[in-house]
């Protein structure tokens, strides 16, 4: 490690305890435990700055940041899954006095093989760390597969297939449209609302259209066919367009949910 | 090396810095920004508005910590509006680190709720949140797709007991609540796929009304379940929540956030219109080397 690494180092350990001083001056009296508040609001405040350090360049504070996320979200996932899911769920179902061990109420009455078979399949699951026996864990993988294939199909067919193809079935010519001559003789909301979903309907018919041609590779993409093709490519553009505005604000967002931490929560300069 | 040159190897982290500035500047300097409410988000707060008292209304909040500042404001403004009209709120949560996010929101919502306050004229006087007769927080189960199912059963399936240990049998605002059929609305907050479960295995197997919020950069990938009637408005980012919150005439953290918005957009257009031209005469120059 180079001298100014350790410079650095010994910068950033002063003035984190610099912060949590000053910080639990600032909440005495505000809360009960304000020594430990201000070493958690501190310690959010390293965290980051830490990450937002790596727009600089990588640096080992980026890094301990990121380790220290993977690691705790691993951790604190198993520990959610095991109270929340095998403690709340499935032991009130299984045993009396292991319901009183964990200090659940107990909710199963006469004996059922379907709560047994979820322990038999997920200690199967477990076996894939040994040698000898690992084969037995594609049972409980192959069950995995097949339902999640089997409730997917069904919600794909349904509400991303059958549902989205109907909703392009639109009216072109509306519903109530009496001709250009009716709209411009009684220019009133009720007829430009008419002419105005009219043409948006056209819009979704066209851009399905030929952002389907588009992706249909079977035919060379020339003339009338060429053409509509590349409506398609406009329509799948003005797509990512819109999308990539959502995402600059998204992210923005995400830049304005720090910068009030750290300017309200951490060195309370705006209230 | 000319002007437009520089321009093309400008160093991004000097990007980075001036969004930075623009974006404390604009934040330390209050000052409002008109927020012009699209009928997507409109629908939802009429939704929730036109709903007699003592409805329940189910309030999914799906997403993680990272995802806070985008889709808290939303989970507030929404969650104080059921509370002011009376309503009763089932709460869940099918993201692991949701949990303790949604306890957070509803102490804070219930401490706003104790206050008196006049919102579009109308004067809500201030109450107490009650857990078990108001609200209910069913808690997290992982495996979204099943307990989305399991729920549309019987709230006992995923749930026997609510986030806090208490039977859901013993809590009297769920008796006679077995299933969505006895829930007026969802409304799914949400940062992640567990939406597609929502839409898939809740909406399109039972039916119910489905509101939407979520992150911006999903937002514009769900119009299309707008346009088709499966849900009944989508409330897409920050921009979404600033305008449930013009709506409610609550402002919060979102409409905060939409003045931050406005010139950091701003200045990336510039950025990327400096980019073009940059990229445009320095190609100009080159055809014109190469003559």
């Amino acid at each position: 490690m180079k001298r100014s690494s350790y410079i650095i180092m010994a910068a950033v350990v002063v003035l984190f305890a610099l912060s949590w001083i000053f910080k639990a001056m600032a909440l005495d009296g505000e809360t009960e435990h304000y020594i430990t508040r201000a070493f958690l609001v501190t310690f959010s405040a390293f965290l980051t700055l830490a990450v937002l350090s790596f727009l600089y360049r990588d640096n080992p504070f980026y890094k301990f940041a990121e380790h220290l996320f993977v690691g705790i979200s691993a951790a604190f996932w198993m520990c959610v899954g095991f109270w929340t899911t095998i403690v709340q769920n499935l032991i009130p179902r299984l045993s009396q006095p292991l319901s009183e061990f964990f200090e659940v109420p107990y909710i199963g009455g006469s004996f059922s093989i379907r709560f047994y078979l979820p322990v038999i399949l997920g200690i199967l699951l477990l076996l894939r760390l040994s040698r000898k026996v690992g084969w037995l864990s594609r049972w409980p993988l192959a069950f995995i597969v097949g339902t999640t294939a089997g409730l997917n199909f069904v919600r794909y067919l349904r509400s991303d297939f059958i549902q989205q193809i109907s909703s392009t079935f639109v009216p072109l010519l509306g519903t109530r449209w009496e001709g250009f001559g009716h709209f411009f003789s009684h220019l009133d909301l009720s007829a430009t609302g008419q002419l105005s979903m009219i043409l948006a309907n056209w819009v979704i018919f066209l851009g399905v259209f030929c952002g389907l041609i588009y992706f249909y590779f079977s035919k060379e993409h020339t003339g009338v066919f060429g053409k509509a093709s590349r409506v398609g490519i406009w329509v799948l553009m003005f797509t990512f367009g819109a999308s990539f505005g959502y995402t600059v604000m998204g992210r923005i967002s995400l830049l304005v949910g720090r910068i009030t931490f750290l300017f309200k929560d951490w060195l309370g300069l705006i209230s | 090396m000319n002007i437009f040159d520089r321009m093309m190897l400008l160093d991004r982290r000097w990007v980075f810095l001036s969004l930075v500035i623009v974006c404390v500047v604009s934040y330390i300097i209050p000052f409002q920004i008109p927020i012009m409410v699209t009928d997507e988000v409109e629908s939802i707060y009429d939704m929730i508005d036109t709903l007699p008292e003592g409805e329940i209304v189910l309030l999914a909040m799906d997403f993680d910590p990272s995802l806070l500042a985008e889709l808290q404001p939303m989970t507030y403004a929404m969650a104080e509006h059921a509370f002011r009209k009376n309503l009763k709120v089932i709460f869940v949560t099918l993201s692991q680190n949701g949990p303790g996010m949604v306890d957070q929101a509803i102490r804070e919502v219930a401490d706003s709720v104790r206050l008196d306050r006049t919102y579009n004229g109308v004067f809500y006087k201030g109450k107490e949140i009650v857990n078990g007769e108001d609200y209910t927080f069913l808690g997290y189960k992982p495996y979204f797709a099943l307990i989305i199912l399991g729920m549309g059963q019987n709230f006992r399936i995923p749930f026997p007991s609510d986030y806090y240990g208490t039977a859901l049998d013993s809590i009297p605002m769920m008796k006679g609540v077995l299933n969505y059929d006895q829930v007026a609305c969802v409304v799914d907050i949400c940062g992640g796929n567990v939406v597609d479960a929502w839409i898939s295995y809740g909406q399109g197997r039972y039916n119910f009304k489905l509101a939407l919020g979520m992150t911006g950069v999903m937002a514009a990938d769900y119009y299309p379940y707008l346009n088709s009637g499966q849900v009944v408005g989508i409330m897409g980012g920050l921009l979404g929540a600033a305008e449930y919150e013009q709506l409610t005439d609550n402002a919060g953290l979102a409409k905060d956030g939409m003045r931050v918005q406005v010139f950091a957009h701003l200045l990336i257009i510039l950025f990327i219109l400096m980019g073009n031209i940059g990229y445009f005469m320095s190609q100009r120059d080159k055809r014109k080397l190469g003559r």
